[in-house]
């Protein structure tokens, strides 16, 4: 008899009749799109646990020579032992604007001294854009040493008199890739004390995505940041739909007054607009120096996230409660326990597993939200949401910086829910076909 | 019909209890205490400061202080902002919002409703096929990615007309509030166009469109007596949700965008950790919310007597 019993407990999906014993037939799960999905999820989860391991740069380390640099940066530069002050060197002035040095460390102009002119005014612009660009500096002599944050671009230097506004003489300048000796010796790419010769090439770790605007590699960034987004959408869902069910199922199988009050909590709980009070108890439990702002994220959810799957339990226990089979059960002397754990909980498992799947991703927008407003993880620790946060701020000149995190945001959401609608239909399809 | 108003507003009335009762024991389980500044205070100055922000009272007192100001629709001062009153705040940046996000939901709508139609129509043609990539496109994106790609957009058309066709960002005019809203709407109408399109299914499968196809009703009558009506109830019901969703996802829209409105406030009042202003904004917005939700509960009660039998659900 008990045997009986719980072949059939195992093998039935929530179906209301007794009779049906025969074997379900599998429902085909492995459409183009699960397939796809799943092999992204995995894709992604050796991307931020193995990619590591492959690709060994430091997520907060800064290339001060590299700031927002795109992926073709070169990848040898030319190390610049002395950059202080500089003249040019004694002799006949130059007929026109002419370049000493150009170097991603300074730039320096010379040009003939004209007539009539006091101050001049030199200007410098990206090449590509239109109009002067920036005023970068004012001088009485005709020569000067631009440092001012360049990058590897062409520049256009313009002269002007800085009385009349008259422009001058203009030419367009190709800066050698180039690192200061101070950041090779910050880096560990030179020996500090030892450096021989007055030029010297240093091969430098690429860049394949390009680092950001502090300078710092951004497929170690993406890496780093994964590992946080997506340890806080996994874990927070499992936490919390685990706390919602036990909830849940004490409330459906106590009943009476205990469902009652359990339940108008619930209502409550649910009550709460959810993001305002994510940002709210964010605040409240406050982040201490050092820490790195996940548990308090993990915690805020689990406060306001368990009622959805607290009150699917409880309606499934009720319903399953009254179930031929379970009374079976109780009738053959299976204690409670073993009657929740054998007959109660195969059933309600696939619905778990549903309702997981579709936490994941939200739990991930969740964090991403937080990060993006500045109230998820803090920094030096990294998620994509605060990857997005940094990128959005350089979006209009570097919009990689926010496209890329954005990107691994939607696929992996998008994976995620792929995967979520195959387990439900593939569910639904079960129960489908046992009730058929 | 009025029992049902009357239960309905009494939950929405406790719920409100219970979200300023959580604001308001959440805030004060903030490590710190909100005076706490850089520059060290005499004591002298700080007794004022506890006096006049109510703090040097015991808990309790508090508390009952706190629920009494906002039953007469007090929210107190800011911390941050000496002298400006909460209340001053929330009626300045409210209304810009509102304006907003009602254009956000009206865009959502409309696109969503008649893009859920038109996929149940065409359904498993192209036109369906585009408006369900659609739809999960719009799903798995982020909000802000959004937003930011949709200044990009503008800066690039802007650049290519070679003049300001379009405000990058900004409040005042009537170009502004396009694209902040169509961006806020966007996830919206993409939830909505699916809710649609399923109960759109449903309703071309159902008896009575058979029944009035077989009496001879046809064309625009057909369409929108027989199946609208019915189709686009689920979406009703699905409108308390979305006003809240659009609410919150203001907030980076808000910010993104430079709108001076309540929600880019309210992140400004959490990063400065301005407590009598993340107080009464919360309060405020979550009493918003509640009476979105009791109104379209008993709109939806009026539209559908159905539902006004079993509404014993509780809030959401």
């Amino acid at each position: 008899m008990e045997l009986s019993v719980f072949r059939f407990a195992r093998r039935t999906w929530a179906s209301d009749e007794l009779e049906h014993i025969a074997p379900l037939p599998l429902p085909k799960m492995a459409t183009p799109a699960v397939v796809v999905s799943t092999l992204v999820v995995i894709a992604l989860l050796l991307f931020v646990s193995v990619g590591p391991l492959l690709w060994r740069q430091d997520p907060s380390q800064q290339w001060l020579s590299q700031i927002s640099a795109g992926p073709s940066a070169p990848h040898s530069v030319r190390l610049i032992l002395n950059s202080g002050p500089w003249q040019p060197p004694a002799g006949e002035p130059p007929q026109t604007l002419m370049v000493h040095e150009a170097n991603t460390e300074f730039v320096r102009l010379q040009w003939p001294k004209l007539d009539g002119v006091k101050r001049y005014r030199v200007y410098r612009a990206s090449a590509h854009k239109a109009g002067l660009g920036l005023a970068i500096a004012e001088t009485d002599k005709p020569y000067y040493q631009d440092q001012l944050q360049l990058s590897y671009q062409i520049y256009r230097y313009t002269i002007a008199d800085a009385d009349t506004g008259l422009l001058l003489l203009a030419r367009d300048v190709r800066p050698d890739a180039a690192m200061s000796l101070f950041e090779a010796q910050l880096q560990g790419l030179v020996p500090v004390g030892k450096v021989n010769g007055r030029q010297q090439w240093l091969t430098l770790p690429g860049h394949p995505l390009g680092t950001d605007a502090l300078g710092r590699d951004i497929l170690a960034r993406l890496m780093a940041g994964g590992r946080t987004s997506l340890f806080v959408g996994v874990v927070a869902p499992l936490l919390y739909i685990t706390f919602g069910c036990i909830f849940g199922a004490i409330a459906g199988l106590a009943g009476g007054w205990v469902d009652q009050l359990a339940m108008r909590f619930v209502d409550f709980v649910v009550a709460l607009p959810f993001l305002l009070f994510m940002i709210l108890f964010r605040v409240a439990f406050g982040i201490g120096p050092g820490e790195n702002g996940i548990t308090p994220l993990i915690v805020a959810m689990l406060m306001l996230s368990w009622p959805g799957s607290a009150r699917l339990i409880r309606g499934q226990v009720l319903a399953l409660r009254s179930q031929p089979f379970v009374e079976a059960a109780k009738l053959a002397g299976v204690g409670t326990s073993r009657t929740i754990l054998r007959h109660m909980l195969p059933n309600v498992l696939p619905m778990i597993l549903v309702a997981f799947s579709f936490a994941i991703p939200q739990a991930i927008f969740t964090e991403a939200f937080l990060s993006f407003i500045g109230m998820g993880v803090s920094p030096p620790t990294t998620s994509w949401g605060a990857l997005c946060n940094d990128g959005i701020k350089t979006l209009l000149s570097h919009p990689r910086q926010l496209l890329l995190p954005a990107l691994f945001i939607s696929v992996s959401v998008l994976a995620f829910n792929l995967l979520g609608d195959a387990l439900r239909d593939a569910t639904d399809r079960r129960a489908g076909v046992a009730k058929a | 019909m009025l029992k049902f108003i009357a239960k309905r507003l009494l939950s929405g009335a406790i719920t409100i209890w219970f979200i300023a009762t959580a604001t308001f024991f959440a805030m004060h389980a903030v490590p710190g205490d909100p005076l706490t500044q850089e520059k060290a205070m005499s004591p002298a100055v700080r007794s004022q400061l506890e006096a006049r922000y109510g703090l040097d009272k015991p808990l309790i007192e508090q508390y009952q202080l706190f629920l009494n100001n906002m039953l007469h629709g007090d929210f107190g001062i800011s911390f941050t902002q000496e002298n400006r009153k909460v209340n001053d705040i929330i009626r300045e940046h409210f209304p810009i919002s509102a304006i907003l996000g009602i254009t956000a939901v009206l865009i959502a709508l409309v696109g969503g409703v008649s893009a859920g139609t038109v996929a149940a129509y065409y359904r498993n043609r192209w036109p369906d096929r585009m408006v369900m990539v659609a739809v999960i496109a719009a799903i798995s994106v982020p909000g802000f990615v959004i937003a930011g790609l949709a200044q990009l957009t503008i800066v690039a058309m802007n650049n290519a007309a070679g003049k300001t066709l379009l405000p990058v960002a900004g409040w005042g005019g009537v170009n502004h509030i396009w694209v902040p809203a169509l961006v806020l709407g966007l996830g919206t109408m993409a939830y909505l166009s699916r809710i649609m399109r399923a109960s759109m299914l449903e309703v071309l499968s159902a008896d009575f469109n058979m029944a009035a196809k077989a009496k001879g009703v046809h064309g625009w009558r057909l369409f929108w007596h027989h199946q609208l009506r019915n189709a686009v109830l689920p979406v009703v019901t699905e409108l308390g949700p979305t006003i809240a969703g659009v609410t919150t996802g203001g907030f980076v829209v808000e910010l993104i965008f430079a709108i001076p409105g309540l929600g880019r406030y309210f992140v400004q009042a959490v990063q400065q950790l301005d407590y009598t202003v993340i107080m009464g904004t919360t309060v405020f917005y979550g009493a918003f919310l509640v009476l979105v939700v009791v109104v379209v509960d008993i709109s939806y009660g009026l539209i559908d007597p159905r539902i006004r039998l079993h509404s014993g659900g509780g809030g959401r």
